[in-house]
């Protein structure tokens, strides 16, 4: 069995995968779930109840605000207490539906399908009951799913790509997710299978989940459309590109999406949740989060109602370590540190990392001593030093014939680079800046 | 002997090149207005942009372009500079106001809370796309000094905290450099006049509630400035007050009126020095 990976670049970060055998558990409903309005790219979404109103487990309590955008739906039994701005991570206001769980919760009741049923099922079926249900992409990006299945017209796919490579290191809730709900990942690929006219799934996953290769192969077992694909162990093999080279070694044209390489990814996750939308009629409104960390007591994957604070996540599995620096949402290459903890989860968190002061603070920088490592590992095939001086002139324009629109932002040139530069830093300045115009 | 070949080959050499200099000079000589080089000789050259053209001698082009001097200011130039380009080119001179630079935020350290601490790069553009900031407000001032590091002039330095940027208005020259780079937009170009500047130094567009948390001096959009004030200069949109400089008389009314201690006034009028 050959193992894949992408051509270009790449770097090999520890795994400290610390809760691999952490099977998920069911965190505590909070007292108070704070349900940003924004959870997904694209518009937010539209309030459907007013303050007062009682809502069920798994009602809908937001539409989508435009085509791009998502539905969100209740985790709970309880009362809408109002409707007011709270803070994300990042510290930046966004309105939010406050609810307040009641004592009794009673067990969700959703309408499932059954075989016959979900077999009768077209594809715009399919594309309604995703949209309906609130689903976005789970690997972080939060791009709703329901759009990507949408192809543009005159564009074809003909292979699902589902990704469990989780190649980040710390994060594990892929990894737990394919251990114990294989079989359902693998319908819930077919389902988008169906659903964009493709005609085989690709199932990626690393190396290092020997577990979940193994379940995924189970459950893939005399499926003639479904193949398993191991990967290398390298970062960033979970991204979107990467992925589809390592896979099917077709190159997705700069500035291209996957459907032009004729591919659509999706998380493990997400095709999970597709499955227990049009399987068991239920809505997404909660998700497995790896909270993790070097130091931290109560570290494990955990099933998080959509909308409980950080703040109550940690306390519950016992609270912040002492020595505790830092906390990232996300994983430690990608992951953005949180600025409060007052904020709550979105349906875009994956992991809750705790780092000491021993491993959050960045090393000051030093010159740059033009020994291209960043260049090397550049998975674009960028040069990383380049652009990150570019930005620090200012020199948009340049920066963007250069290619700076192609970075994934994976962070790779900042991780190898001797001198500890803020290299990442200011080519997502350039990137961000170039854009701007464009325009 | 070898000394002497040395001196006429190289002679030789120079007077070759000489003569081909000369013939290049000649065949590609641009004729440009004698003027633009005499204006720009008055000009200071820092290229700051302030004129509103790209560059000291993209002025100096407009200046002998023009038929009198209405709308051409160097902002860098004192009144007895722009007055020498006017007599240069024949026309009067019309007197420009002179702007300096204010912030819009007066927060200190103390006065503001800040919940984290930013380990990042030094810079308010970064800081400013990764998130809200130190403190809690998303608003204010971040501090890296982007403003201090665009300044051609020297204006501006970072207090003693190394916090915040403090301008020294006997060197600022209004050209807006820092205004640019200012990512949250804090810095306002005032003009400066016979009367102190009064200006709100705050820049939080949140509801009253909100503002009121994230610091100490936080305008609330209260609008006790708007009934204080006898010439109706200030005014309130979206939860952040603003005086009219054009109306303003710096009587100070608002100044004792603010409850938030929002509204400054600056120390003196004067205008400094300014010879460039």
């Amino acid at each position: 069995m050959s193992i894949k990976t992408f051509r270009k670049g790449g770097i090999h970060p520890d795994a400290d995968k610390l809760t691999a055998d952490c099977m998920p558990e069911r965190t505590p409903l909070a007292d108070k779930l704070t349900i940003m309005l924004s959870q997904s790219i694209g518009a937010p979404s539209q309030p459907v109840v007013a303050a007062g109103a009682h809502v069920a487990a798994g009602e809908l309590i937001a539409k989508a605000g435009g085509f791009v955008g998502s539905n969100i739906h209740s985790p709970c039994a309880g009362t809408v207490k109002k409707i007011e701005p709270a803070r994300t991570p990042q510290g930046l206001w966004q309105n939010a539906i406050i609810i307040v769980p009641d004592a009794e919760q009673p067990e969700p009741q959703f309408a499932g399908r059954g075989d016959a049923e979900i077999q009768a099922l077209t594809p715009a079926d399919i594309i309604a009951i995703v949209a309906e249900a609130g689903i976005v992409g789970l690997g972080g990006a939060t791009f709703p799913t329901h759009v990507k299945l949408s192809l543009p017209p005159g564009k074809k796919a003909d292979t699902i790509i589902l990704n469990g490579a989780e190649c980040e290191p710390y994060l594990t809730c892929d990894d737990v997710l394919m251990r114990t709900r294989a079989r359902e990942i693998i319908a819930g690929a077919r389902l988008m299978k169906k659903a964009t006219g493709a005609g085989r799934v690709i199932a990626g996953v690393e190396e290092n989940k020997p577990e979940a290769i193994k379940a995924i192969r189970e459950a893939a077992a005399g499926i003639p459309d479904v193949e398993v694909t191991v990967l290398k162990k390298k970062y960033p093999q979970g991204s979107e590109k990467q992925l589809i080279q390592a896979c099917t070694g077709r190159v997705v044209p700069a500035g291209g999406l996957p459907v032009d390489a004729g591919a659509i990814v999706d998380n493990v996750a997400t095709a999970y949740a597709v499955w227990e939308a049009v399987a068991l009629g239920k809505p997404l409104y909660e998700r497995i989060v790896t909270v993790t960390g070097p130091n931290l007591e109560g570290r494990g994957n955990y099933i998080v109602a959509v909308g409980t604070p950080l703040e109550t996540i940690i306390n519950d599995i016992g609270g912040l370590p002492d020595d505790t620096e830092k906390v990232v949402c996300g994983g430690p290459m990608m992951g953005k540190a949180a600025s409060t903890l007052d904020s709550p989860s979105t349906k875009g968190l994956s992991g809750v990392l705790v780092l000491p002061e021993s491993m959050a603070m960045r090393r000051k920088p030093d010159p740059c001593i033009r020994c291209a490592r960043c260049v090397e590992v550049c998975p674009m095939g960028l040069e990383p030093y380049m652009l990150a001086q570019l930005g620090g002139h200012k020199r948009w324009a340049d920066a963007a014939t250069r290619g700076v629109a192609n970075c994934l932002e994976c962070g790779c040139c900042s991780y190898i680079c001797p001198s500890s530069r803020p290299i990442l830093d200011f080519i997502r300045l350039a990137k961000a800046e170039s854009r701007k115009l464009k325009k | 002997m070898t000394i002497a070949y040395s001196i006429l080959i190289l002679g030789v050499i120079g007077i070759v090149a000489a003569i081909l200099l000369y013939i290049a000079a000649k065949k590609f000589h641009v004729d440009e207005n004698p003027k633009i080089a005499e204006v720009e000789e008055l000009l200071p050259g820092a290229n700051c942009g302030g004129c509103g053209y790209s560059g000291c001698h993209a002025f100096a082009a407009a200046c002998a372009e023009a038929t009198s001097m209405e709308g051409l200011n160097c902002v860098s130039l004192n009144a007895e500079g722009m007055k020498k380009i006017a007599d240069l080119l024949g026309f009067t001179a019309t007197a420009a106001q002179r702007k300096v630079a204010v912030l819009k935020c007066n927060s200190t350290c103390e006065t503001r809370r800040a919940p984290n601490r930013y380990d990042g790069v030094s810079s308010c553009a970064i800081e400013a796309s990764l998130y809200q900031g130190e403190s809690e407000c998303a608003y204010g001032c971040l501090g890296c000094g982007d403003c201090v590091t665009a300044c051609p002039f020297g204006a501006m330095t970072l207090d003693k905290e190394g916090a915040f940027p403090v301008t020294d208005w006997d060197k600022c020259v209004g050209c807006g450099k820092c205004a640019e780079a200012c990512p949250r937009g804090l810095i306002e170009l005032a003009p400066l006049g016979e009367h102190p500047i009064v200006w709100v130094a705050c820049a939080n567009r949140d509801k009253g509630a909100q503002a009121l948390k994230a610091c100490d001096v936080s305008c609330i959009g209260c609008g006790k400035c708007i009934k204080a004030c006898p010439e109706k200069a200030p005014s309130v949109t979206s939860f952040l007050a603003h005086i009219d400089y054009d109306k303003c008389t710096a009587c100070g009314a608002c100044v004792e009126a603010c409850p938030r201690k929002s509204i400054t006034e600056s120390a003196s009028c004067s205008p400094g020095p300014h010879t460039l």
